[in-house]
């Protein structure tokens, strides 16, 4: 078994934990509130239909450079939210049924636009979306432990993690602002509304915010662990905890524990079992997330499948 | 190869192509009417991104028994196994948890994918696999496939669409009044289980053509579009599989005929543009239609006083 030497950690590993880290804790955060107003789908679909308009971004642009690839995904996942409302509104179609149409569509637009020439010259793929490019965030800046107490060193940053940081310190402080506001809509939108809070508003706002996590997190870790992270945390803490500032707590505890658990298992995992490659790490950050939600589904103390039966176990002869 | 292809000259390779993928379209939009009447859209999408790791899972059993290459029964059966579980746990989930459908479906959804993600990876780095072929269930491979394999999906699509037929009755029960049809003593639960069954062929049907990820536009958009002409099941099965079946025609054809037009991702849109002329021009429910009735009994209103 090889562990990676310390500036290999330093440079390749821990940059990549840390995005992972600051990804998963937006996603979490923000699925709180989508797992409460059963909105958990439309973080997958903004997710899928984000595609066309990173590669449109690329097409006008004519370089792989972020900035024009953000936008466009900007783009289109806000037009995706329009085009879901508009569908579900003007057509009166089943909220399920309006986004399955609507991301459907954009992702084989975004298909298609891949085929074309310029596109396919530079190996741009739907691979980047899905599983994202973690292995490839590098931090040059340090060198050995010491240099970590240097701030200095914290400069030179990959621009992923600052970015993907600062998405989370934006997501912490709208949250904690609007902790009140939130905590209603999402367990009684028609007592917010009769209070004169625009419950419609603040759920747009929930979706604006999903929708950036996602946009920030696709490019470091993939869709797929974008969809992940904004359901299994907000679902496990759901699963332990009653009241909102224990389910949000819970909840970033539970993506920050996916992210370091799934980052080592995917790149130090299959060298204990002798496999001398590491697995995607996203893929295994997916699959740890899900694992601890099975978990929190069987044992949770109060709502666990176990704790139910034996509690229904318990009143059985009381009631009969 | 701009110039149009006529259909005599067309390959019998592109025929075939093309009768699987209008076979597809067709058990894909009937078979997602259902799904949709009840409400229940994406939980083909989670079952279509959890057919994942059961292809691979059974291209590495294929692979352990000393199958040669990639063999397609094997890799579907595969596929049906991993998505069954899926629908499986998302049920579940919602039965004994208080978590909602969505958040089951997406997470299962995402874990499935995760997991399938990386058996693939660990795949790819297998010295002696060649898998270069499983990605392309990701996001299909009409191009590449041959004249027996279409044959192969086409009869799959077709057994969905028999067992439409067959169970017409029954799955008009559970899409409109389940509770009703349980109090009446039917048994729902194995209604519910036949008619994820005919999704889940048709899915595993659809993979090689247009992908995991586009499969559940056949599945939801056809039928979502048919419900705009019709308030009647069976006009709106018969329209569905009509949209569904041209989507896949029409879309295969314009793929034979540009080379830079992947076959999965153009069908996907065909239909997504059939939904958008019904939602604006259907008789029934389309937005024209509504409005010209308000318009028409706001004036026979405003005639009557």
């Amino acid at each position: 078994m090889i562990l990676p030497d310390t500036q290999t950690f330093l440079s390749v590993d821990l940059p990549a934990m840390l995005a992972a880290l600051f990804a998963c804790l937006s996603c979490a955060l923000v699925g709180n509130f989508l797992v409460l107003r059963r909105q958990s789908l439309m973080g997958d679909a903004i997710s899928h239909a984000v595609l066309p308009g990173i590669v449109a971004g690329f097409l006008v642009a004519g370089t792989r450079d972020t900035l024009p690839m953000l936008t466009g995904a900007l783009v289109a996942a806000v037009s995706a939210g329009l085009l879901i409302e508009l569908v579900r509104r003007l057509g009166k179609v089943e909220a399920g049924a309006a986004m399955g149409v609507v991301f459907t569509s954009l992702f084989a637009l975004g298909v298609i636009l891949i085929e074309q020439g310029p596109a396919r010259q530079v190996d741009l793929d739907a691979d980047c979306v899905l599983y994202g490019q973690l292995e490839g965030i590098l931090w040059f800046g340090p060198a050995g432990w010491s240099s970590l107490l240097d701030p200095g060193t914290w400069a030179s940053l990959p621009r992923q993690v600052v970015q993907l940081a600062t998405v989370f310190a934006f997501c912490l402080a709208i949250v904690l602002i609007f902790l009140k506001e939130l905590t209603l809509v999402s367990f009684d939108p028609a007592l917010a509304d009769t209070l004169g809070l625009r419950s419609a508003l603040v759920q747009h706002g929930i979706v604006a915010l999903a929708a950036l996590c996602a946009i920030a997190a696709f490019e470091a870790v993939g869709s797929i662990l974008v969809i992940a992270m904004l359901i299994c945390p907000a679902a496990t803490a759901r699963l332990l905890c009653d009241r909102m500032p224990a389910q949000i707590a819970l909840s970033l505890l539970a993506g920050a524990i996916t992210a370091i658990g799934g980052y080592m298992l995917g790149a130090f995992g299959p060298m204990l079992v002798g496999f001398d490659h590491s697995v995607g790490a996203a893929g295994s950050i997916a699959t740890l997330s899900g694992l601890i939600l099975a978990l929190a589904i069987l044992f949770a103390p109060r709502y666990g499948v176990l704790a139910r039966r034996r509690l229904a176990r318990a009143t059985a002869p009381a009631l009969a | 190869m701009m110039e149009g292809l006529p259909f005599a000259a067309m390959g019998h390779n592109t025929a075939m192509v093309l009768a699987g993928t209008t076979a597809l379209g067709i058990a894909a939009g009937t078979v997602g009417c259902f799904m949709v009447l009840r409400r229940r859209a994406l939980v083909s999408d989670a079952l279509s991104h959890a057919t994942l790791p059961g292809i691979v899972i059974a291209f590495l059993v294929g692979l352990a028994l000393g199958v040669e290459g990639r063999s397609l029964p094997l890799l579907l059966l595969g596929a049906a196994i991993s998505g069954a579980l899926a629908v499986a746990a998302i049920q579940a989930i919602t039965r004994w948890t208080r978590l909602p459908e969505d958040a089951a479906i997406g997470a299962v959804l995402s874990c499935f994918f995760g997991i399938g993600v990386v058996l693939l990876s660990v795949v790819q780095a297998l010295p002696a696999a060649n898998a270069a072929g499983l990605k392309g269930f990701i996001f299909g491979q009409t191009a590449a496939m041959r004249s027996g394999e279409a044959a192969t999906l086409a009869v799959l699509a077709l057994a969905a669409l028999a067992g439409v037929a067959l169970f017409f009755k029954e799955l008009r029960l559970l899409a409109f009044d389940e509770g009703f049809a349980r109090a009446a003593g039917w048994p729902t639960g194995r209604f519910d289980l036949g008619l994820m069954a005919l999704v889940t062929l048709v899915t595993v049907a659809g993979l090689q053509t247009v992908g995991l990820v586009l499969i559940i536009a056949l599945l939801i958009t056809p039928a979502a579009a048919a419900r705009f002409w019709t308030d009647r099941l069976g006009i709106m099965l018969l329209v569905a599989g009509l949209i569904g079946g041209l989507s896949g025609g029409i879309g295969a054809l314009l793929s034979a005929r540009f080379q830079n037009l992947p076959a999965g991702a153009i069908i996907v849109l065909v239909a997504a543009c059939f939904f958008m002329a019904s939602l604006f021009f259907a008789p029934a429910r389309g937005l024209l239609a509504r409005t010209l009735r308000r318009a028409r009994l706001r004036a026979s209103l405003g005639a009557a006083r």
